[in-house]
């Protein structure tokens, strides 16, 4: 098997071990720390797909930011200091019919779409690519992006303000 | 086989329907919110994949960033919104947040 | 673009693959386990010399001599003096202690923490240039991948506190927390003015737009504003590295030990080992973002070989170590408010100046 192939494995199977972690366990920092790894096989995956600046903001926003912000929320929302945090599930079979279906629909539609795949180009840097896109075609998207995470941050200093 | 689109596509996939798996079942309001961010990182390796294979530009990508941004916006504010509900119910449990009366 | 140095590997994995049935993801692998495993060496000995530097030196200001007695039987290095085997003696006794956790801990996560904060700092060490050939990975990304990988300690120590069970670690955990992320903001913003001078992420290419002699290094260049940056990266860095006088979360008049409080042992001696480690990681990006990096501060002279380099990123980067102890042991412990006040009110507005005036300067007089 060629060393890329095997890459893609290992990450894909970091990834997917790591959701399942978060996804079945019942406390709720494992749930977390399960998230930390699937965060970082995805920007492994990002890396394999040639998007190196995107893998890079993955990391540092997700991991830095929202992790660390979803764990200080797990810490803070919680009756006296234990560390024995379960969470109970509710319509698990349902769901998890449901969800069965979902993942065989995508499946069916992903296997049985021709799409109009050209050949991968050579592995090159995209930080100045996408600089210059940011700047040109995409600057409304850009600005408004701003005032999006502007307004983020005076809601939630409002909203979780002590009385 | 060589790893091509649509092993990309199966893998988000995957990870769409463990997040849909975690937002319906959960009770705790953060696990959900993980759920969130795991379907929102599904969605983002799906434009990454069409971005290097179908597309000849870098589209795929840019959305990517603004998907990561409006997810870090939104973390940020359903939190604070948790914290507050932990002040007023003493729990994050969200079959307790039934009441619409202030 | 691959380097030297990873072309040479790949030379040797086609070499070795056509001489033996291994294949060629297997040699692969086993190179980049090697390069780890150099990686990890290099960090564990110079978090060692780190140690020692810091107690020597810290005595000498303070008017004493410090560790003096520990000698060994080795016969080249019996008689040194000084007590240089000071922190080999040390380390074999972290090693050799119980590891001691709490019973209402949290097992799994109190095993993990110390692994993701020596991980995280290890993993910075694989973009640093010692050298003109001397990376062990070129990344396009490179500057923007430490800034990254820096941000991931943070997890680490949320997780030592927490999983201690223990209000004090809990305490020191949250509050190291706090700093380190108001911290990265003026820090990522004084890069951006270095970012903005040179081009490009490429930390190869930050040394080659330095070399030539000590009138190009960056930290002379766009005058005061590349200073400013300067100033204001050390000083957030000094806080990233929970070092006096940021180091609220070590204080151990206060709360005993923070966050690695219930440590004992390997895991302990993993936590300092990746602070000491993280300096020596400091001293080398800022030697390479302002101070010209591996080359010779005289232009071509003492410049030729790879030998000189490492010398002089050596010398710059142990300077910068010293003057972090020197700050450690003058200056006072601040508080937790005037620690928010001076990265909020201080360091980020004086950061934002700093970029603005660089890009104005660039754009009106270039």
């Amino acid at each position: 098997m060629a060393l890329f192939d095997s890459v893609f494995y290992g990450f894909a199977a970091l990834t997917v071990a790591s959701a399942g972690v978060m996804v079945f366990s019942r406390n709720v920092v494992y749930s977390a720390v399960g998230l930390l790894f699937t965060f970082f096989g995805v920007a492994g995956i990002y890396v394999l797909l040639a998007a190196d600046f995107i893998a890079i903001v993955q990391i540092l926003i997700y991991v830095g930011g929202i992790l660390v912000l979803l764990l200080f929320g797990v810490m803070l929302s919680q009756k006296g200091a234990g560390v024995d945090f379960r969470t109970g599930t509710m319509n698990v079979l349902p769901a998890a019919l449901v969800v069965l279906g979902v993942f065989v629909v995508l499946f069916r539609v992903v296997s049985n779409t021709t799409w109009p795949v050209h050949a991968p180009t050579e592995y090159s840097p995209t930080t100045a690519t996408l600089g210059t896109l940011l700047m040109t075609d995409y600057l409304i998207p850009f600005e408004i992006a701003s005032v999006l995470l502007l307004g983020a941050l005076i809601g939630a200093a409002f909203i979780a303000r002590k009385g | 086989m060589a790893i091509g689109l649509n092993h990309y596509l199966l893998l988000s996939a995957l990870l769409f329907c463990l997040g849909l798996f975690a937002v319906i079942t959960k009770k705790n309001a953060v696990t959900v919110l993980m759920g969130i961010e795991l379907i929102l990182n599904a969605a983002n390796i799906n434009f990454i994949a069409f971005s290097r294979f179908v597309d000849t530009d870098l589209d795929g990508q840019v959305f990517a960033i603004f998907v990561i941004v409006t997810a870090a916006a939104a973390a940020a504010v359903a939190l604070a919104i948790v914290l507050n509900l932990y002040e007023r119910l003493k729990s994050i449990n969200l079959d307790e947040a039934d009441s619409l009366a202030g | 673009m691959p380097t030297p140095v990873f072309s040479a590997s790949l030379t040797l994995t086609n070499t070795i693959t056509s001489l033996t049935t291994l294949s060629e993801t297997l040699t692969s692998f086993i190179f980049m386990a090697l390069g780890a495993m150099i990686i990890t060496g290099l960090a564990a000995v110079l978090a060692l010399v780190g140690v020692y530097l810091e107690r020597k030196i810290s005595a000498h200001m303070q008017d004493r001599v410090g560790p003096m007695e520990v000698n060994t039987e080795i016969p080249l290095l019996k008689n040194i003096g000084h007590g240089w085997a000071q922190t080999l003696a040390d380390a074999v006794k972290l090693l050799i202690k119980e590891d001691v956790v709490p019973d209402a801990a949290d097992k799994k996560l109190h095993l993990l923490a110390p692994f993701i904060v020596f991980a995280a700092t290890l993993a910075a060490f694989a973009v640093l240039p010692f050298g003109r050939n001397l990376i062990i990975s070129d990344l396009n990304v490179g500057l923007f991948y430490i800034v990254a990988i820096s941000s991931f300690v943070v997890i680490g120590i949320i997780l030592a506190g927490w999983s201690s069970n223990n209000k004090w670690s809990l305490f020191g955990a949250m509050r190291s927390a706090a700093q380190i992320v108001s911290f990265e903001i003026p820090a990522s913003l004084a890069l951006l003015v270095v970012i903005m001078a040179v081009g490009s992420l490429n930390l190869g290419e930050i040394v080659a737009f330095q070399e030539g002699g000590i009138h190009k290094w960056l930290i002379f260049q766009y005058f005061p504003f590349n200073l400013l940056a300067f100033l204001i990266f050390f000083i957030a860095s000094l806080a990233e590295l929970n070092r006096a006088p940021f180091d609220i979360p070590e204080a151990e008049s206060e709360i005993i030990a923070g966050f690695h409080t219930e440590y004992s042992g390997m895991k302990f001696a993993m936590f300092f080992l990746a602070e000491y480690a993280n300096m020596f990681l400091v001293g080398v990006v800022i030697s390479t973002l302002f101070l010209g990096g591996w080359s010779s501060p005289f232009g071509s002279f003492l410049n030729g070989s790879a030998f000189f380099h490492v010398f002089w990123i050596a010398l710059k980067a142990f300077s910068i170590i010293f003057v972090q102890i020197w700050l450690r042991w003058t200056l006072p412990r601040v508080r937790v408010d005037q620690l928010m006040y001076t990265s909020w009110k201080v360091l980020t507005p004086f950061a934002f100046v700093a970029m603005v005036g660089v890009g104005l300067w660039m754009v009106l007089l270039n």
